[in-house]
């Protein structure tokens, strides 16, 4: 076998698997979303229609479309700088010189990372019960009044964002880390004998040298923080007032409990296209401050 | 100068100190997990909460695996994790080495389309997926769970970035020896790639361990849960079992969160070379 066809079989095999079980049906997503596929066409194909672009036309005017559309953004816009934040602060803490035990704090933080989404949503969910739970109960010791958590319209989305980043922030932790040791020590040497502060320092030489990686781990996490559906599903199920129902909440609920398959398509392919448009921009604007 | 080392003290003081908070905060809930699940049934709803057992019990445990499937939800995840790693840690590594090592016609053009499809979100071939794996007689299989999960682009990648070290007259020194393609890879590229294969391993398995989202939708009975599925479904009609509950959680978490502890090191640099220099 010459090498040049040894390439093509042994690229094969996964080749086909991912053309089969995702290209293959993402290009049939984009077709179902332009059809008026339901129930009905399940049971027999014969129902179907083509709808061009109603599906999509008529999402734009389903306020719950427009609701889930804003309670993603929401956790987005906190969730993601504030998500951010923690894992760069919690990267500076490991990196300082000062820091103990860093291999252990490290690991310690990174375990949420690594645990089963619905298994801590679980637990969250009892720590912050209303009645039962420990947050609240410390809290009172604190003399702060008993907050419903989950079961208050406006403090659902909150929690479920308080969730989100001790659930991720060592993620992005451990790129920061690695990004932090890869910065010259002698530039910081140098603002040392100049007399800068740390914060100077931290302004001056941590975030420029740091943009590249800022910039990978902004895009990577705002696309994440856009896929939010297991946290709703298990410690809200979209509720309360639907103030937690989310894009992709929104397309489970159409595509597998209503089975408005085409309907849900069109949902898919405008988050998709939403991702794409934000990334993009986000790109853009970090190539024209040349963090990049 | 003793004023600036009592300032590098504080600064000491206040970067472990904030170290030990977050520490805390990331580990409380597991441990809190842990401590409920060993409680007596009841215990945990109690007023004050209390954080530890008053006595060690098993009865949580024992209850959750007479009452639910649990046990069966376990082998399930196992099997089903197992089977994807080792099937999409061979795909992959074929595909990864041919990327990096084999010339063929297309290769690039094929790699870029792949790192394209990058952007796409898993979810939106889930619904066309699901009809595809009604027709095929795989909805509530395992198959269902495990076939679209057998090759990855993320595992591809990973094994091209560390093949493409391999010296190529290695590869042709075997070729002029005679050796064919296939013996070239298990025998001389194989062994090469074991750290990599160790990464991509772990990685594999944790990710398809805890699946939701896909297993949630394709695996319609009790019986093929995973656990992660059969859990949220357990959440529902048990929510008041605290402690059985909380068993549930440690069954579920404690395997991934082991494997991340013996093998961190592997974790973690698979993603950073996954992350930062894609």
């Amino acid at each position: 076998m010459k090498p040049s066809l040894a390439g093509w079989v042994f690229a094969a095999p996964a080749l086909l698997v991912i053309g089969l079980f995702f290209g293959l049906p993402v290009l049939s997503a984009l077709a179902l979303s332009l059809t008026d596929f339901d129930l009905y066409a399940l049971a027999d194909m014969g129902d179907l229609r083509f709808v061009a672009l109603d599906n999509y036309l008529e999402l734009l005017r389903t306020p719950m479309f427009w609701k889930a559309l804003w309670n993603t953004t929401y956790f987005v816009v906190v969730g993601v700088p504030l998500s951010i934040a923690v894992s760069l602060g919690a990267a500076l803490l490991l990196n300082a010189p000062a820091a103990r035990f860093r291999a252990l704090f490290r690991t310690a933080l990174f375990a949420p990372v690594v645990t089963t989404l619905v298994a801590v949503a679980v637990i969250w969910r009892y720590l912050f019960h209303t009645s039962y739970g420990l947050v609240n109960w410390a809290m009172g010791h604190a003399g702060i009044g008993p907050v419903d958590w989950l079961g208050d319209p406006r403090w659902a989305m909150p929690t479920i964002i308080l969730f989100a980043v001790w659930k991720n922030f060592g993620y992005n932790m451990v790129i920061f880390l690695a990004g932090l040791q890869a910065i010259p020590r002698d530039l910081y040497e140098a603002a040392r004998i100049d007399g800068a502060s740390r914060w100077k320092q931290f302004l001056h030489i941590t975030l420029p040298q740091l943009g590249p990686v800022l910039l990978v781990v902004g895009v990577i996490t705002v696309s994440g923080y856009f896929q939010l559906f297991a946290e709703p599903y298990v410690m809200t199920r979209g509720d309360p007032l639907q103030s937690t129902v989310s894009v992709l909440y929104f397309m489970f609920e159409e595509g597998f409990k209503w089975w408005n398959l085409g309907r849900a398509s069109a949902v898919a392919f405008l988050l998709f296209l939403i991702i794409l448009g934000v990334t993009t921009l986000l790109l853009r604007l970090g190539r024209r401050k040349e963090l990049v | 100068m003793s004023r600036e080392v009592g300032q590098s003290r504080w600064h000491g003081l206040l970067v472990n100190g904030a170290l030990l908070a977050l520490a805390v905060v990331s580990l409380a809930p597991l441990l809190w997990m842990v401590a409920v699940s060993f409680m007596p049934a009841g215990e945990a709803s109690r007023f004050p909460p209390p954080l530890l057992p008053s006595q060690g019990s098993f009865d949580s445990y024992r209850e959750m695996f007479a009452r639910t499937g649990m046990a069966r939800n376990f082998a399930n995840s196992l099997l089903v994790s197992s089977a994807i790693t080792l099937g999409s840690l061979l795909f992959n590594t074929l595909a990864g080495y041919a990327f990096a090592k084999l010339r063929f016609a297309g290769r690039e053009r094929v790699f870029q389309l792949l790192l394209a499809a990058l952007v796409i979100p898993a979810q939106v071939a889930m619904l066309p997926l699901f009809l595809m794996m009604k027709q095929l007689g795989l909805v509530n299989s395992y198959g269902g769970v495990v076939a679209p999960a057998l090759a990855s682009v993320f595992g591809i990648f990973l094994v091209r970035q560390y093949a493409r070290s391999i010296p190529d007259e290695l590869l042709e020194a075997a070729r002029i020896d005679g050796a064919g393609e296939w013996r070239i890879f298990f025998r001389i590229v194989l062994p090469m790639l074991k750290p990599v294969l160790v990464t991509l391993a772990i990685f594999t398995f944790m990710a398809a361990w805890n699946d939701f989202m896909w297993p949630l939708i394709v695996l319609t009975d009790q019986e093929h849960y995973t656990l992660p599925v059969a859990l949220a479904s357990l959440s529902r009609e048990h929510i008041m079992d605290v402690e059985m509950m909380m068993a549930g959680a440690v069954v579920t978490v404690l395997p991934v969160l082991l494997l991340f502890l013996v093998l961190q090191r592997y974790y973690i640099q698979g993603l950073l070379l996954g992350s930062v220099k894609g």
